[in-house]
């Protein structure tokens, strides 16, 4: 009987210790910018009060939107009964909780008042879509948990599908709740779509499929564990069709918004004439985002090759942050209409496009907490049994064959 | 004799005016509303704007605006706050042109207070829509959710601040129609200062009071909301748009 077996990351020490410094490296740096917006306030930013989401909140959103998506190798596994994948279920549960962690610390270092971060918790008005987050939020952060210890207790393992099932759920709600901050500003015509709630779903099972795998991939290779190359292939498949239905979702998305006349002004701008948003479009977005990604995931031979798999997840999340910018950034650089139809000017910049450059501390910032994300993986390997001891081509069949 | 009888006479009469003055006084000031009662849902503050009085070159609300808020003066940044703004407004099939004053516009159906996760962007009984400094902690959705980029994030230390308004880093802002002159039975400072150039382009009342001035020409003359088409109801209504 085929039995996996999960061990603790064993990397030698230099390399492990050396990997934390150089993540903890730039999680000071992030802390360091994190300072200086909170003495000088975000007058040091590039964000004003045209553009007053910039930086912070494109690497927020992604982080948050792929940690929902980290989770479906473990809702593949528990709830699907994919057997070949349950091995890597508790990979994919400390992957969703430590890209939650790092992007929510992104978006509270970014308030203009975290020190009241008391106050969020405290206070709610339960129309906000906001207020509903901090509670899926910390929803998420409780049954993940639960759900990735009831995995690595080997005496409470039955119990662990029904958890796989409840953070299945709540992981749909979670995105659901990201998209809805954007599809419910009814006067930003940029969003202003029940389709971004389903849209950020799709996105999200890209995002955290692609980083689960690249996880995956670099976190054996150190350790010298092997993972069957088929297994990779049918992971790097499924990427790809997730892939192809962000795509899916991106197109009728806009082609909703051409059809209707209100929302010509705002679609030629991301789609034909918005300078860095329409390349960051067509280029970022959709070429290096998808279709790229798509052409060499499914390539007869390079589709099978880890280097191209890993190429494409690359792609894939490069793609996600240029999405994030245009949806994020984009929608605000477009000027509110107040009086549709009219040219508008004022000392208040409106009706023109408003200019924004991210300033490095903003970049700072959402680099630290990526890279907190990533001490947190690596902590959550070494000191926890995570990892499949092997995973080779024998051990996936066994497993499929029960 | 009677000198001295008309100097007691007087003199208990000034007593008696000295004694009985802050009485009346007080008396007046019992019109307002006292501050520890709470604001009468009864009321619905508002404004209407005649455009076809407001002045090209007149910045005078702006300014007093600015003034009574220790709001930014001189030339200003993206970063800088902006209670009231002149939106200059052309249509370019006729080459019509407008000035429209604009500011918040204390919608009945707020999307700022919808979306504020801690309730601190809120709305009074008698209709103003204005941010608690005390919980707001700075996340900028009700600058994303307003139609009519009424509110301002504070992206600097303030100095030199009004102890009746105040302001601080790292919070969000905006026209709270002078909430204090108002409870003060004072106009807010935007409509003074248009009454005082004789222009007389701002008219400030309760829309719920059909005797008010505000609601009489409202039911006269042809007023539009900006914006309507969102349905937010706001208490800010436009003649000559």
């Amino acid at each position: 009987m085929a039995t996996v077996t999960l061990r603790e990351w064993n990397i030698t020490s230099r390399r492990y210790y050396g990997l934390l410094a150089a993540l903890g490296a730039l999680i000071a740096l992030g802390a360091y910018a994190f300072l200086q917006m909170e003495h000088h306030g975000h007058v040091i930013t590039g964000m004003d009060n045209q553009v007053v989401w910039g930086m912070p909140h494109v690497f927020a959103v992604f982080l948050i939107v792929a940690a929902s998506g980290a989770l479906n190798v473990a809702s593949t596994a528990s709830v699907f009964g994919k057997a070949a994948y349950k091995p890597l279920a508790p990979l994919s549960g400390l992957l969703a909780l430590a890209l939650l962690a790092g992007g929510l610390a992104v978006l509270m270092l970014d308030l203009g008042r975290p020190d009241r971060l008391v106050v969020a918790m405290t206070h709610f008005n339960f129309k906000s879509i906001f207020a509903l987050n901090v509670f899926l939020y910390t929803g998420f952060f409780a049954i993940v948990a639960a759900y990735l210890w009831l995995m690595l207790e080997r005496r409470l393992q039955r119990h662990a599908r029904a958890a796989g099932l409840a953070a299945f759920v709540w992981r749909l709600l979670l995105t659901t709740g990201t998209g809805s901050i954007f599809g419910f500003l009814a006067a930003r015509e940029a969003y202003d779509s029940a389709l971004l709630a389903p849209l950020f779903i799709v996105l999200s099972l890209a995002y955290g499929t692609a980083l689960f795998l690249l996880v995956l991939i670099v976190a054996s290779r150190w350790d010298a564990r092997p993972v069957s190359d088929a297994l990779l292939a049918r992971l790097a498949r499924l990427l790809a069709i997730f892939v192809a239905a962000a795509l899916y979702f991106v197109a009728v998305f806009h082609l909703t918004k051409l059809y209707m006349a209100r929302y010509d002004g705002v679609t030629r701008f991301i789609l034909l004439d918005g300078g860095r948003y329409t390349a960051l479009f067509w280029l970022g977005q959709v070429a290096a985002g998808g279709l790229i990604p798509l052409a060499l995931l499914f390539h007869p031979r390079l589709g099978r090759s880890r280097a191209a798999i890993a190429a494409a997840c690359l792609l894939v999340v490069g793609g996600g942050l240029a999405q994030m910018y245009v949806t994020i950034i984009g929608g605000q650089a477009y000027p509110l209409a107040l009086f549709p139809g009219m040219q508008e000017t004022s000392s208040f910049f409106d009706g023109e496009i408003h200019p924004y450059a991210p300033s490095a501390w903003e970049v700072l910032l959402g680099m630290g907490g990526t890279a907190l994300a990533l001490a947190l993986v690596a902590v959550g390997l070494r000191v926890l049994r995570i990892l499949p001891e092997r995973l080779d081509d024998k051990i996936i069949d066994a497993l499929e064959a029960k | 004799m009677t000198d001295r009888r008309r100097f007691l006479e007087l003199s208990a009469a000034a007593l008696a005016g000295i004694a009985l003055a802050p009485g009346i006084r007080l008396i007046q000031v019992a019109a307002a509303r006292p501050l520890d009662a709470p604001a009468s849902g009864k009321v619905r503050w508002g404004l209407l704007i005649d455009t076809s009085r407001c002045g090209d070159d007149c910045d005078a609300c702006l300014s007093a605006c600015r003034k009574e808020n220790h709001l930014p003066q001189g030339e200003l940044r993206r970063t800088d706050a902006q209670w009231i703004r002149k939106v200059a407004v052309k249509d370019m099939r006729s080459g019509s042109a407008r000035q429209v004053p604009m500011m918040c516009q204390h919608c009945a159906k707020p999307p700022c207070v919808d979306v504020c996760p801690t309730g601190a962007s809120f709305k009074r009984a008698d209709g103003i829509v204005l941010v608690d400094r005390h919980i707001c902690i700075g996340c900028r959705y009700c600058m994303m959710a307003c139609p009519y980029k009424a509110r301002s994030f504070v992206h600097e230390p303030t100095t030199g601040q009004n102890p009746e308004v105040p302001r601080g880093q790292g919070c969000v802002e905006g026209c709270h129609l002078c909430v204090h002159r108002i409870d003060r039975n004072e106009l807010p400072a935007c409509v003074e200062a248009c009454a005082a150039t004789g222009r007389k382009a701002m008219l400030f009342g309760d829309l719920n009071d059909p005797a008010a001035e505000i609601a009489q020409r409202i039911a006269q003359v042809a007023t539009a909301q900006v914006r309507a088409d969102l349905r937010l109801d706001p208490g800010v209504r436009y003649q000559g748009l």
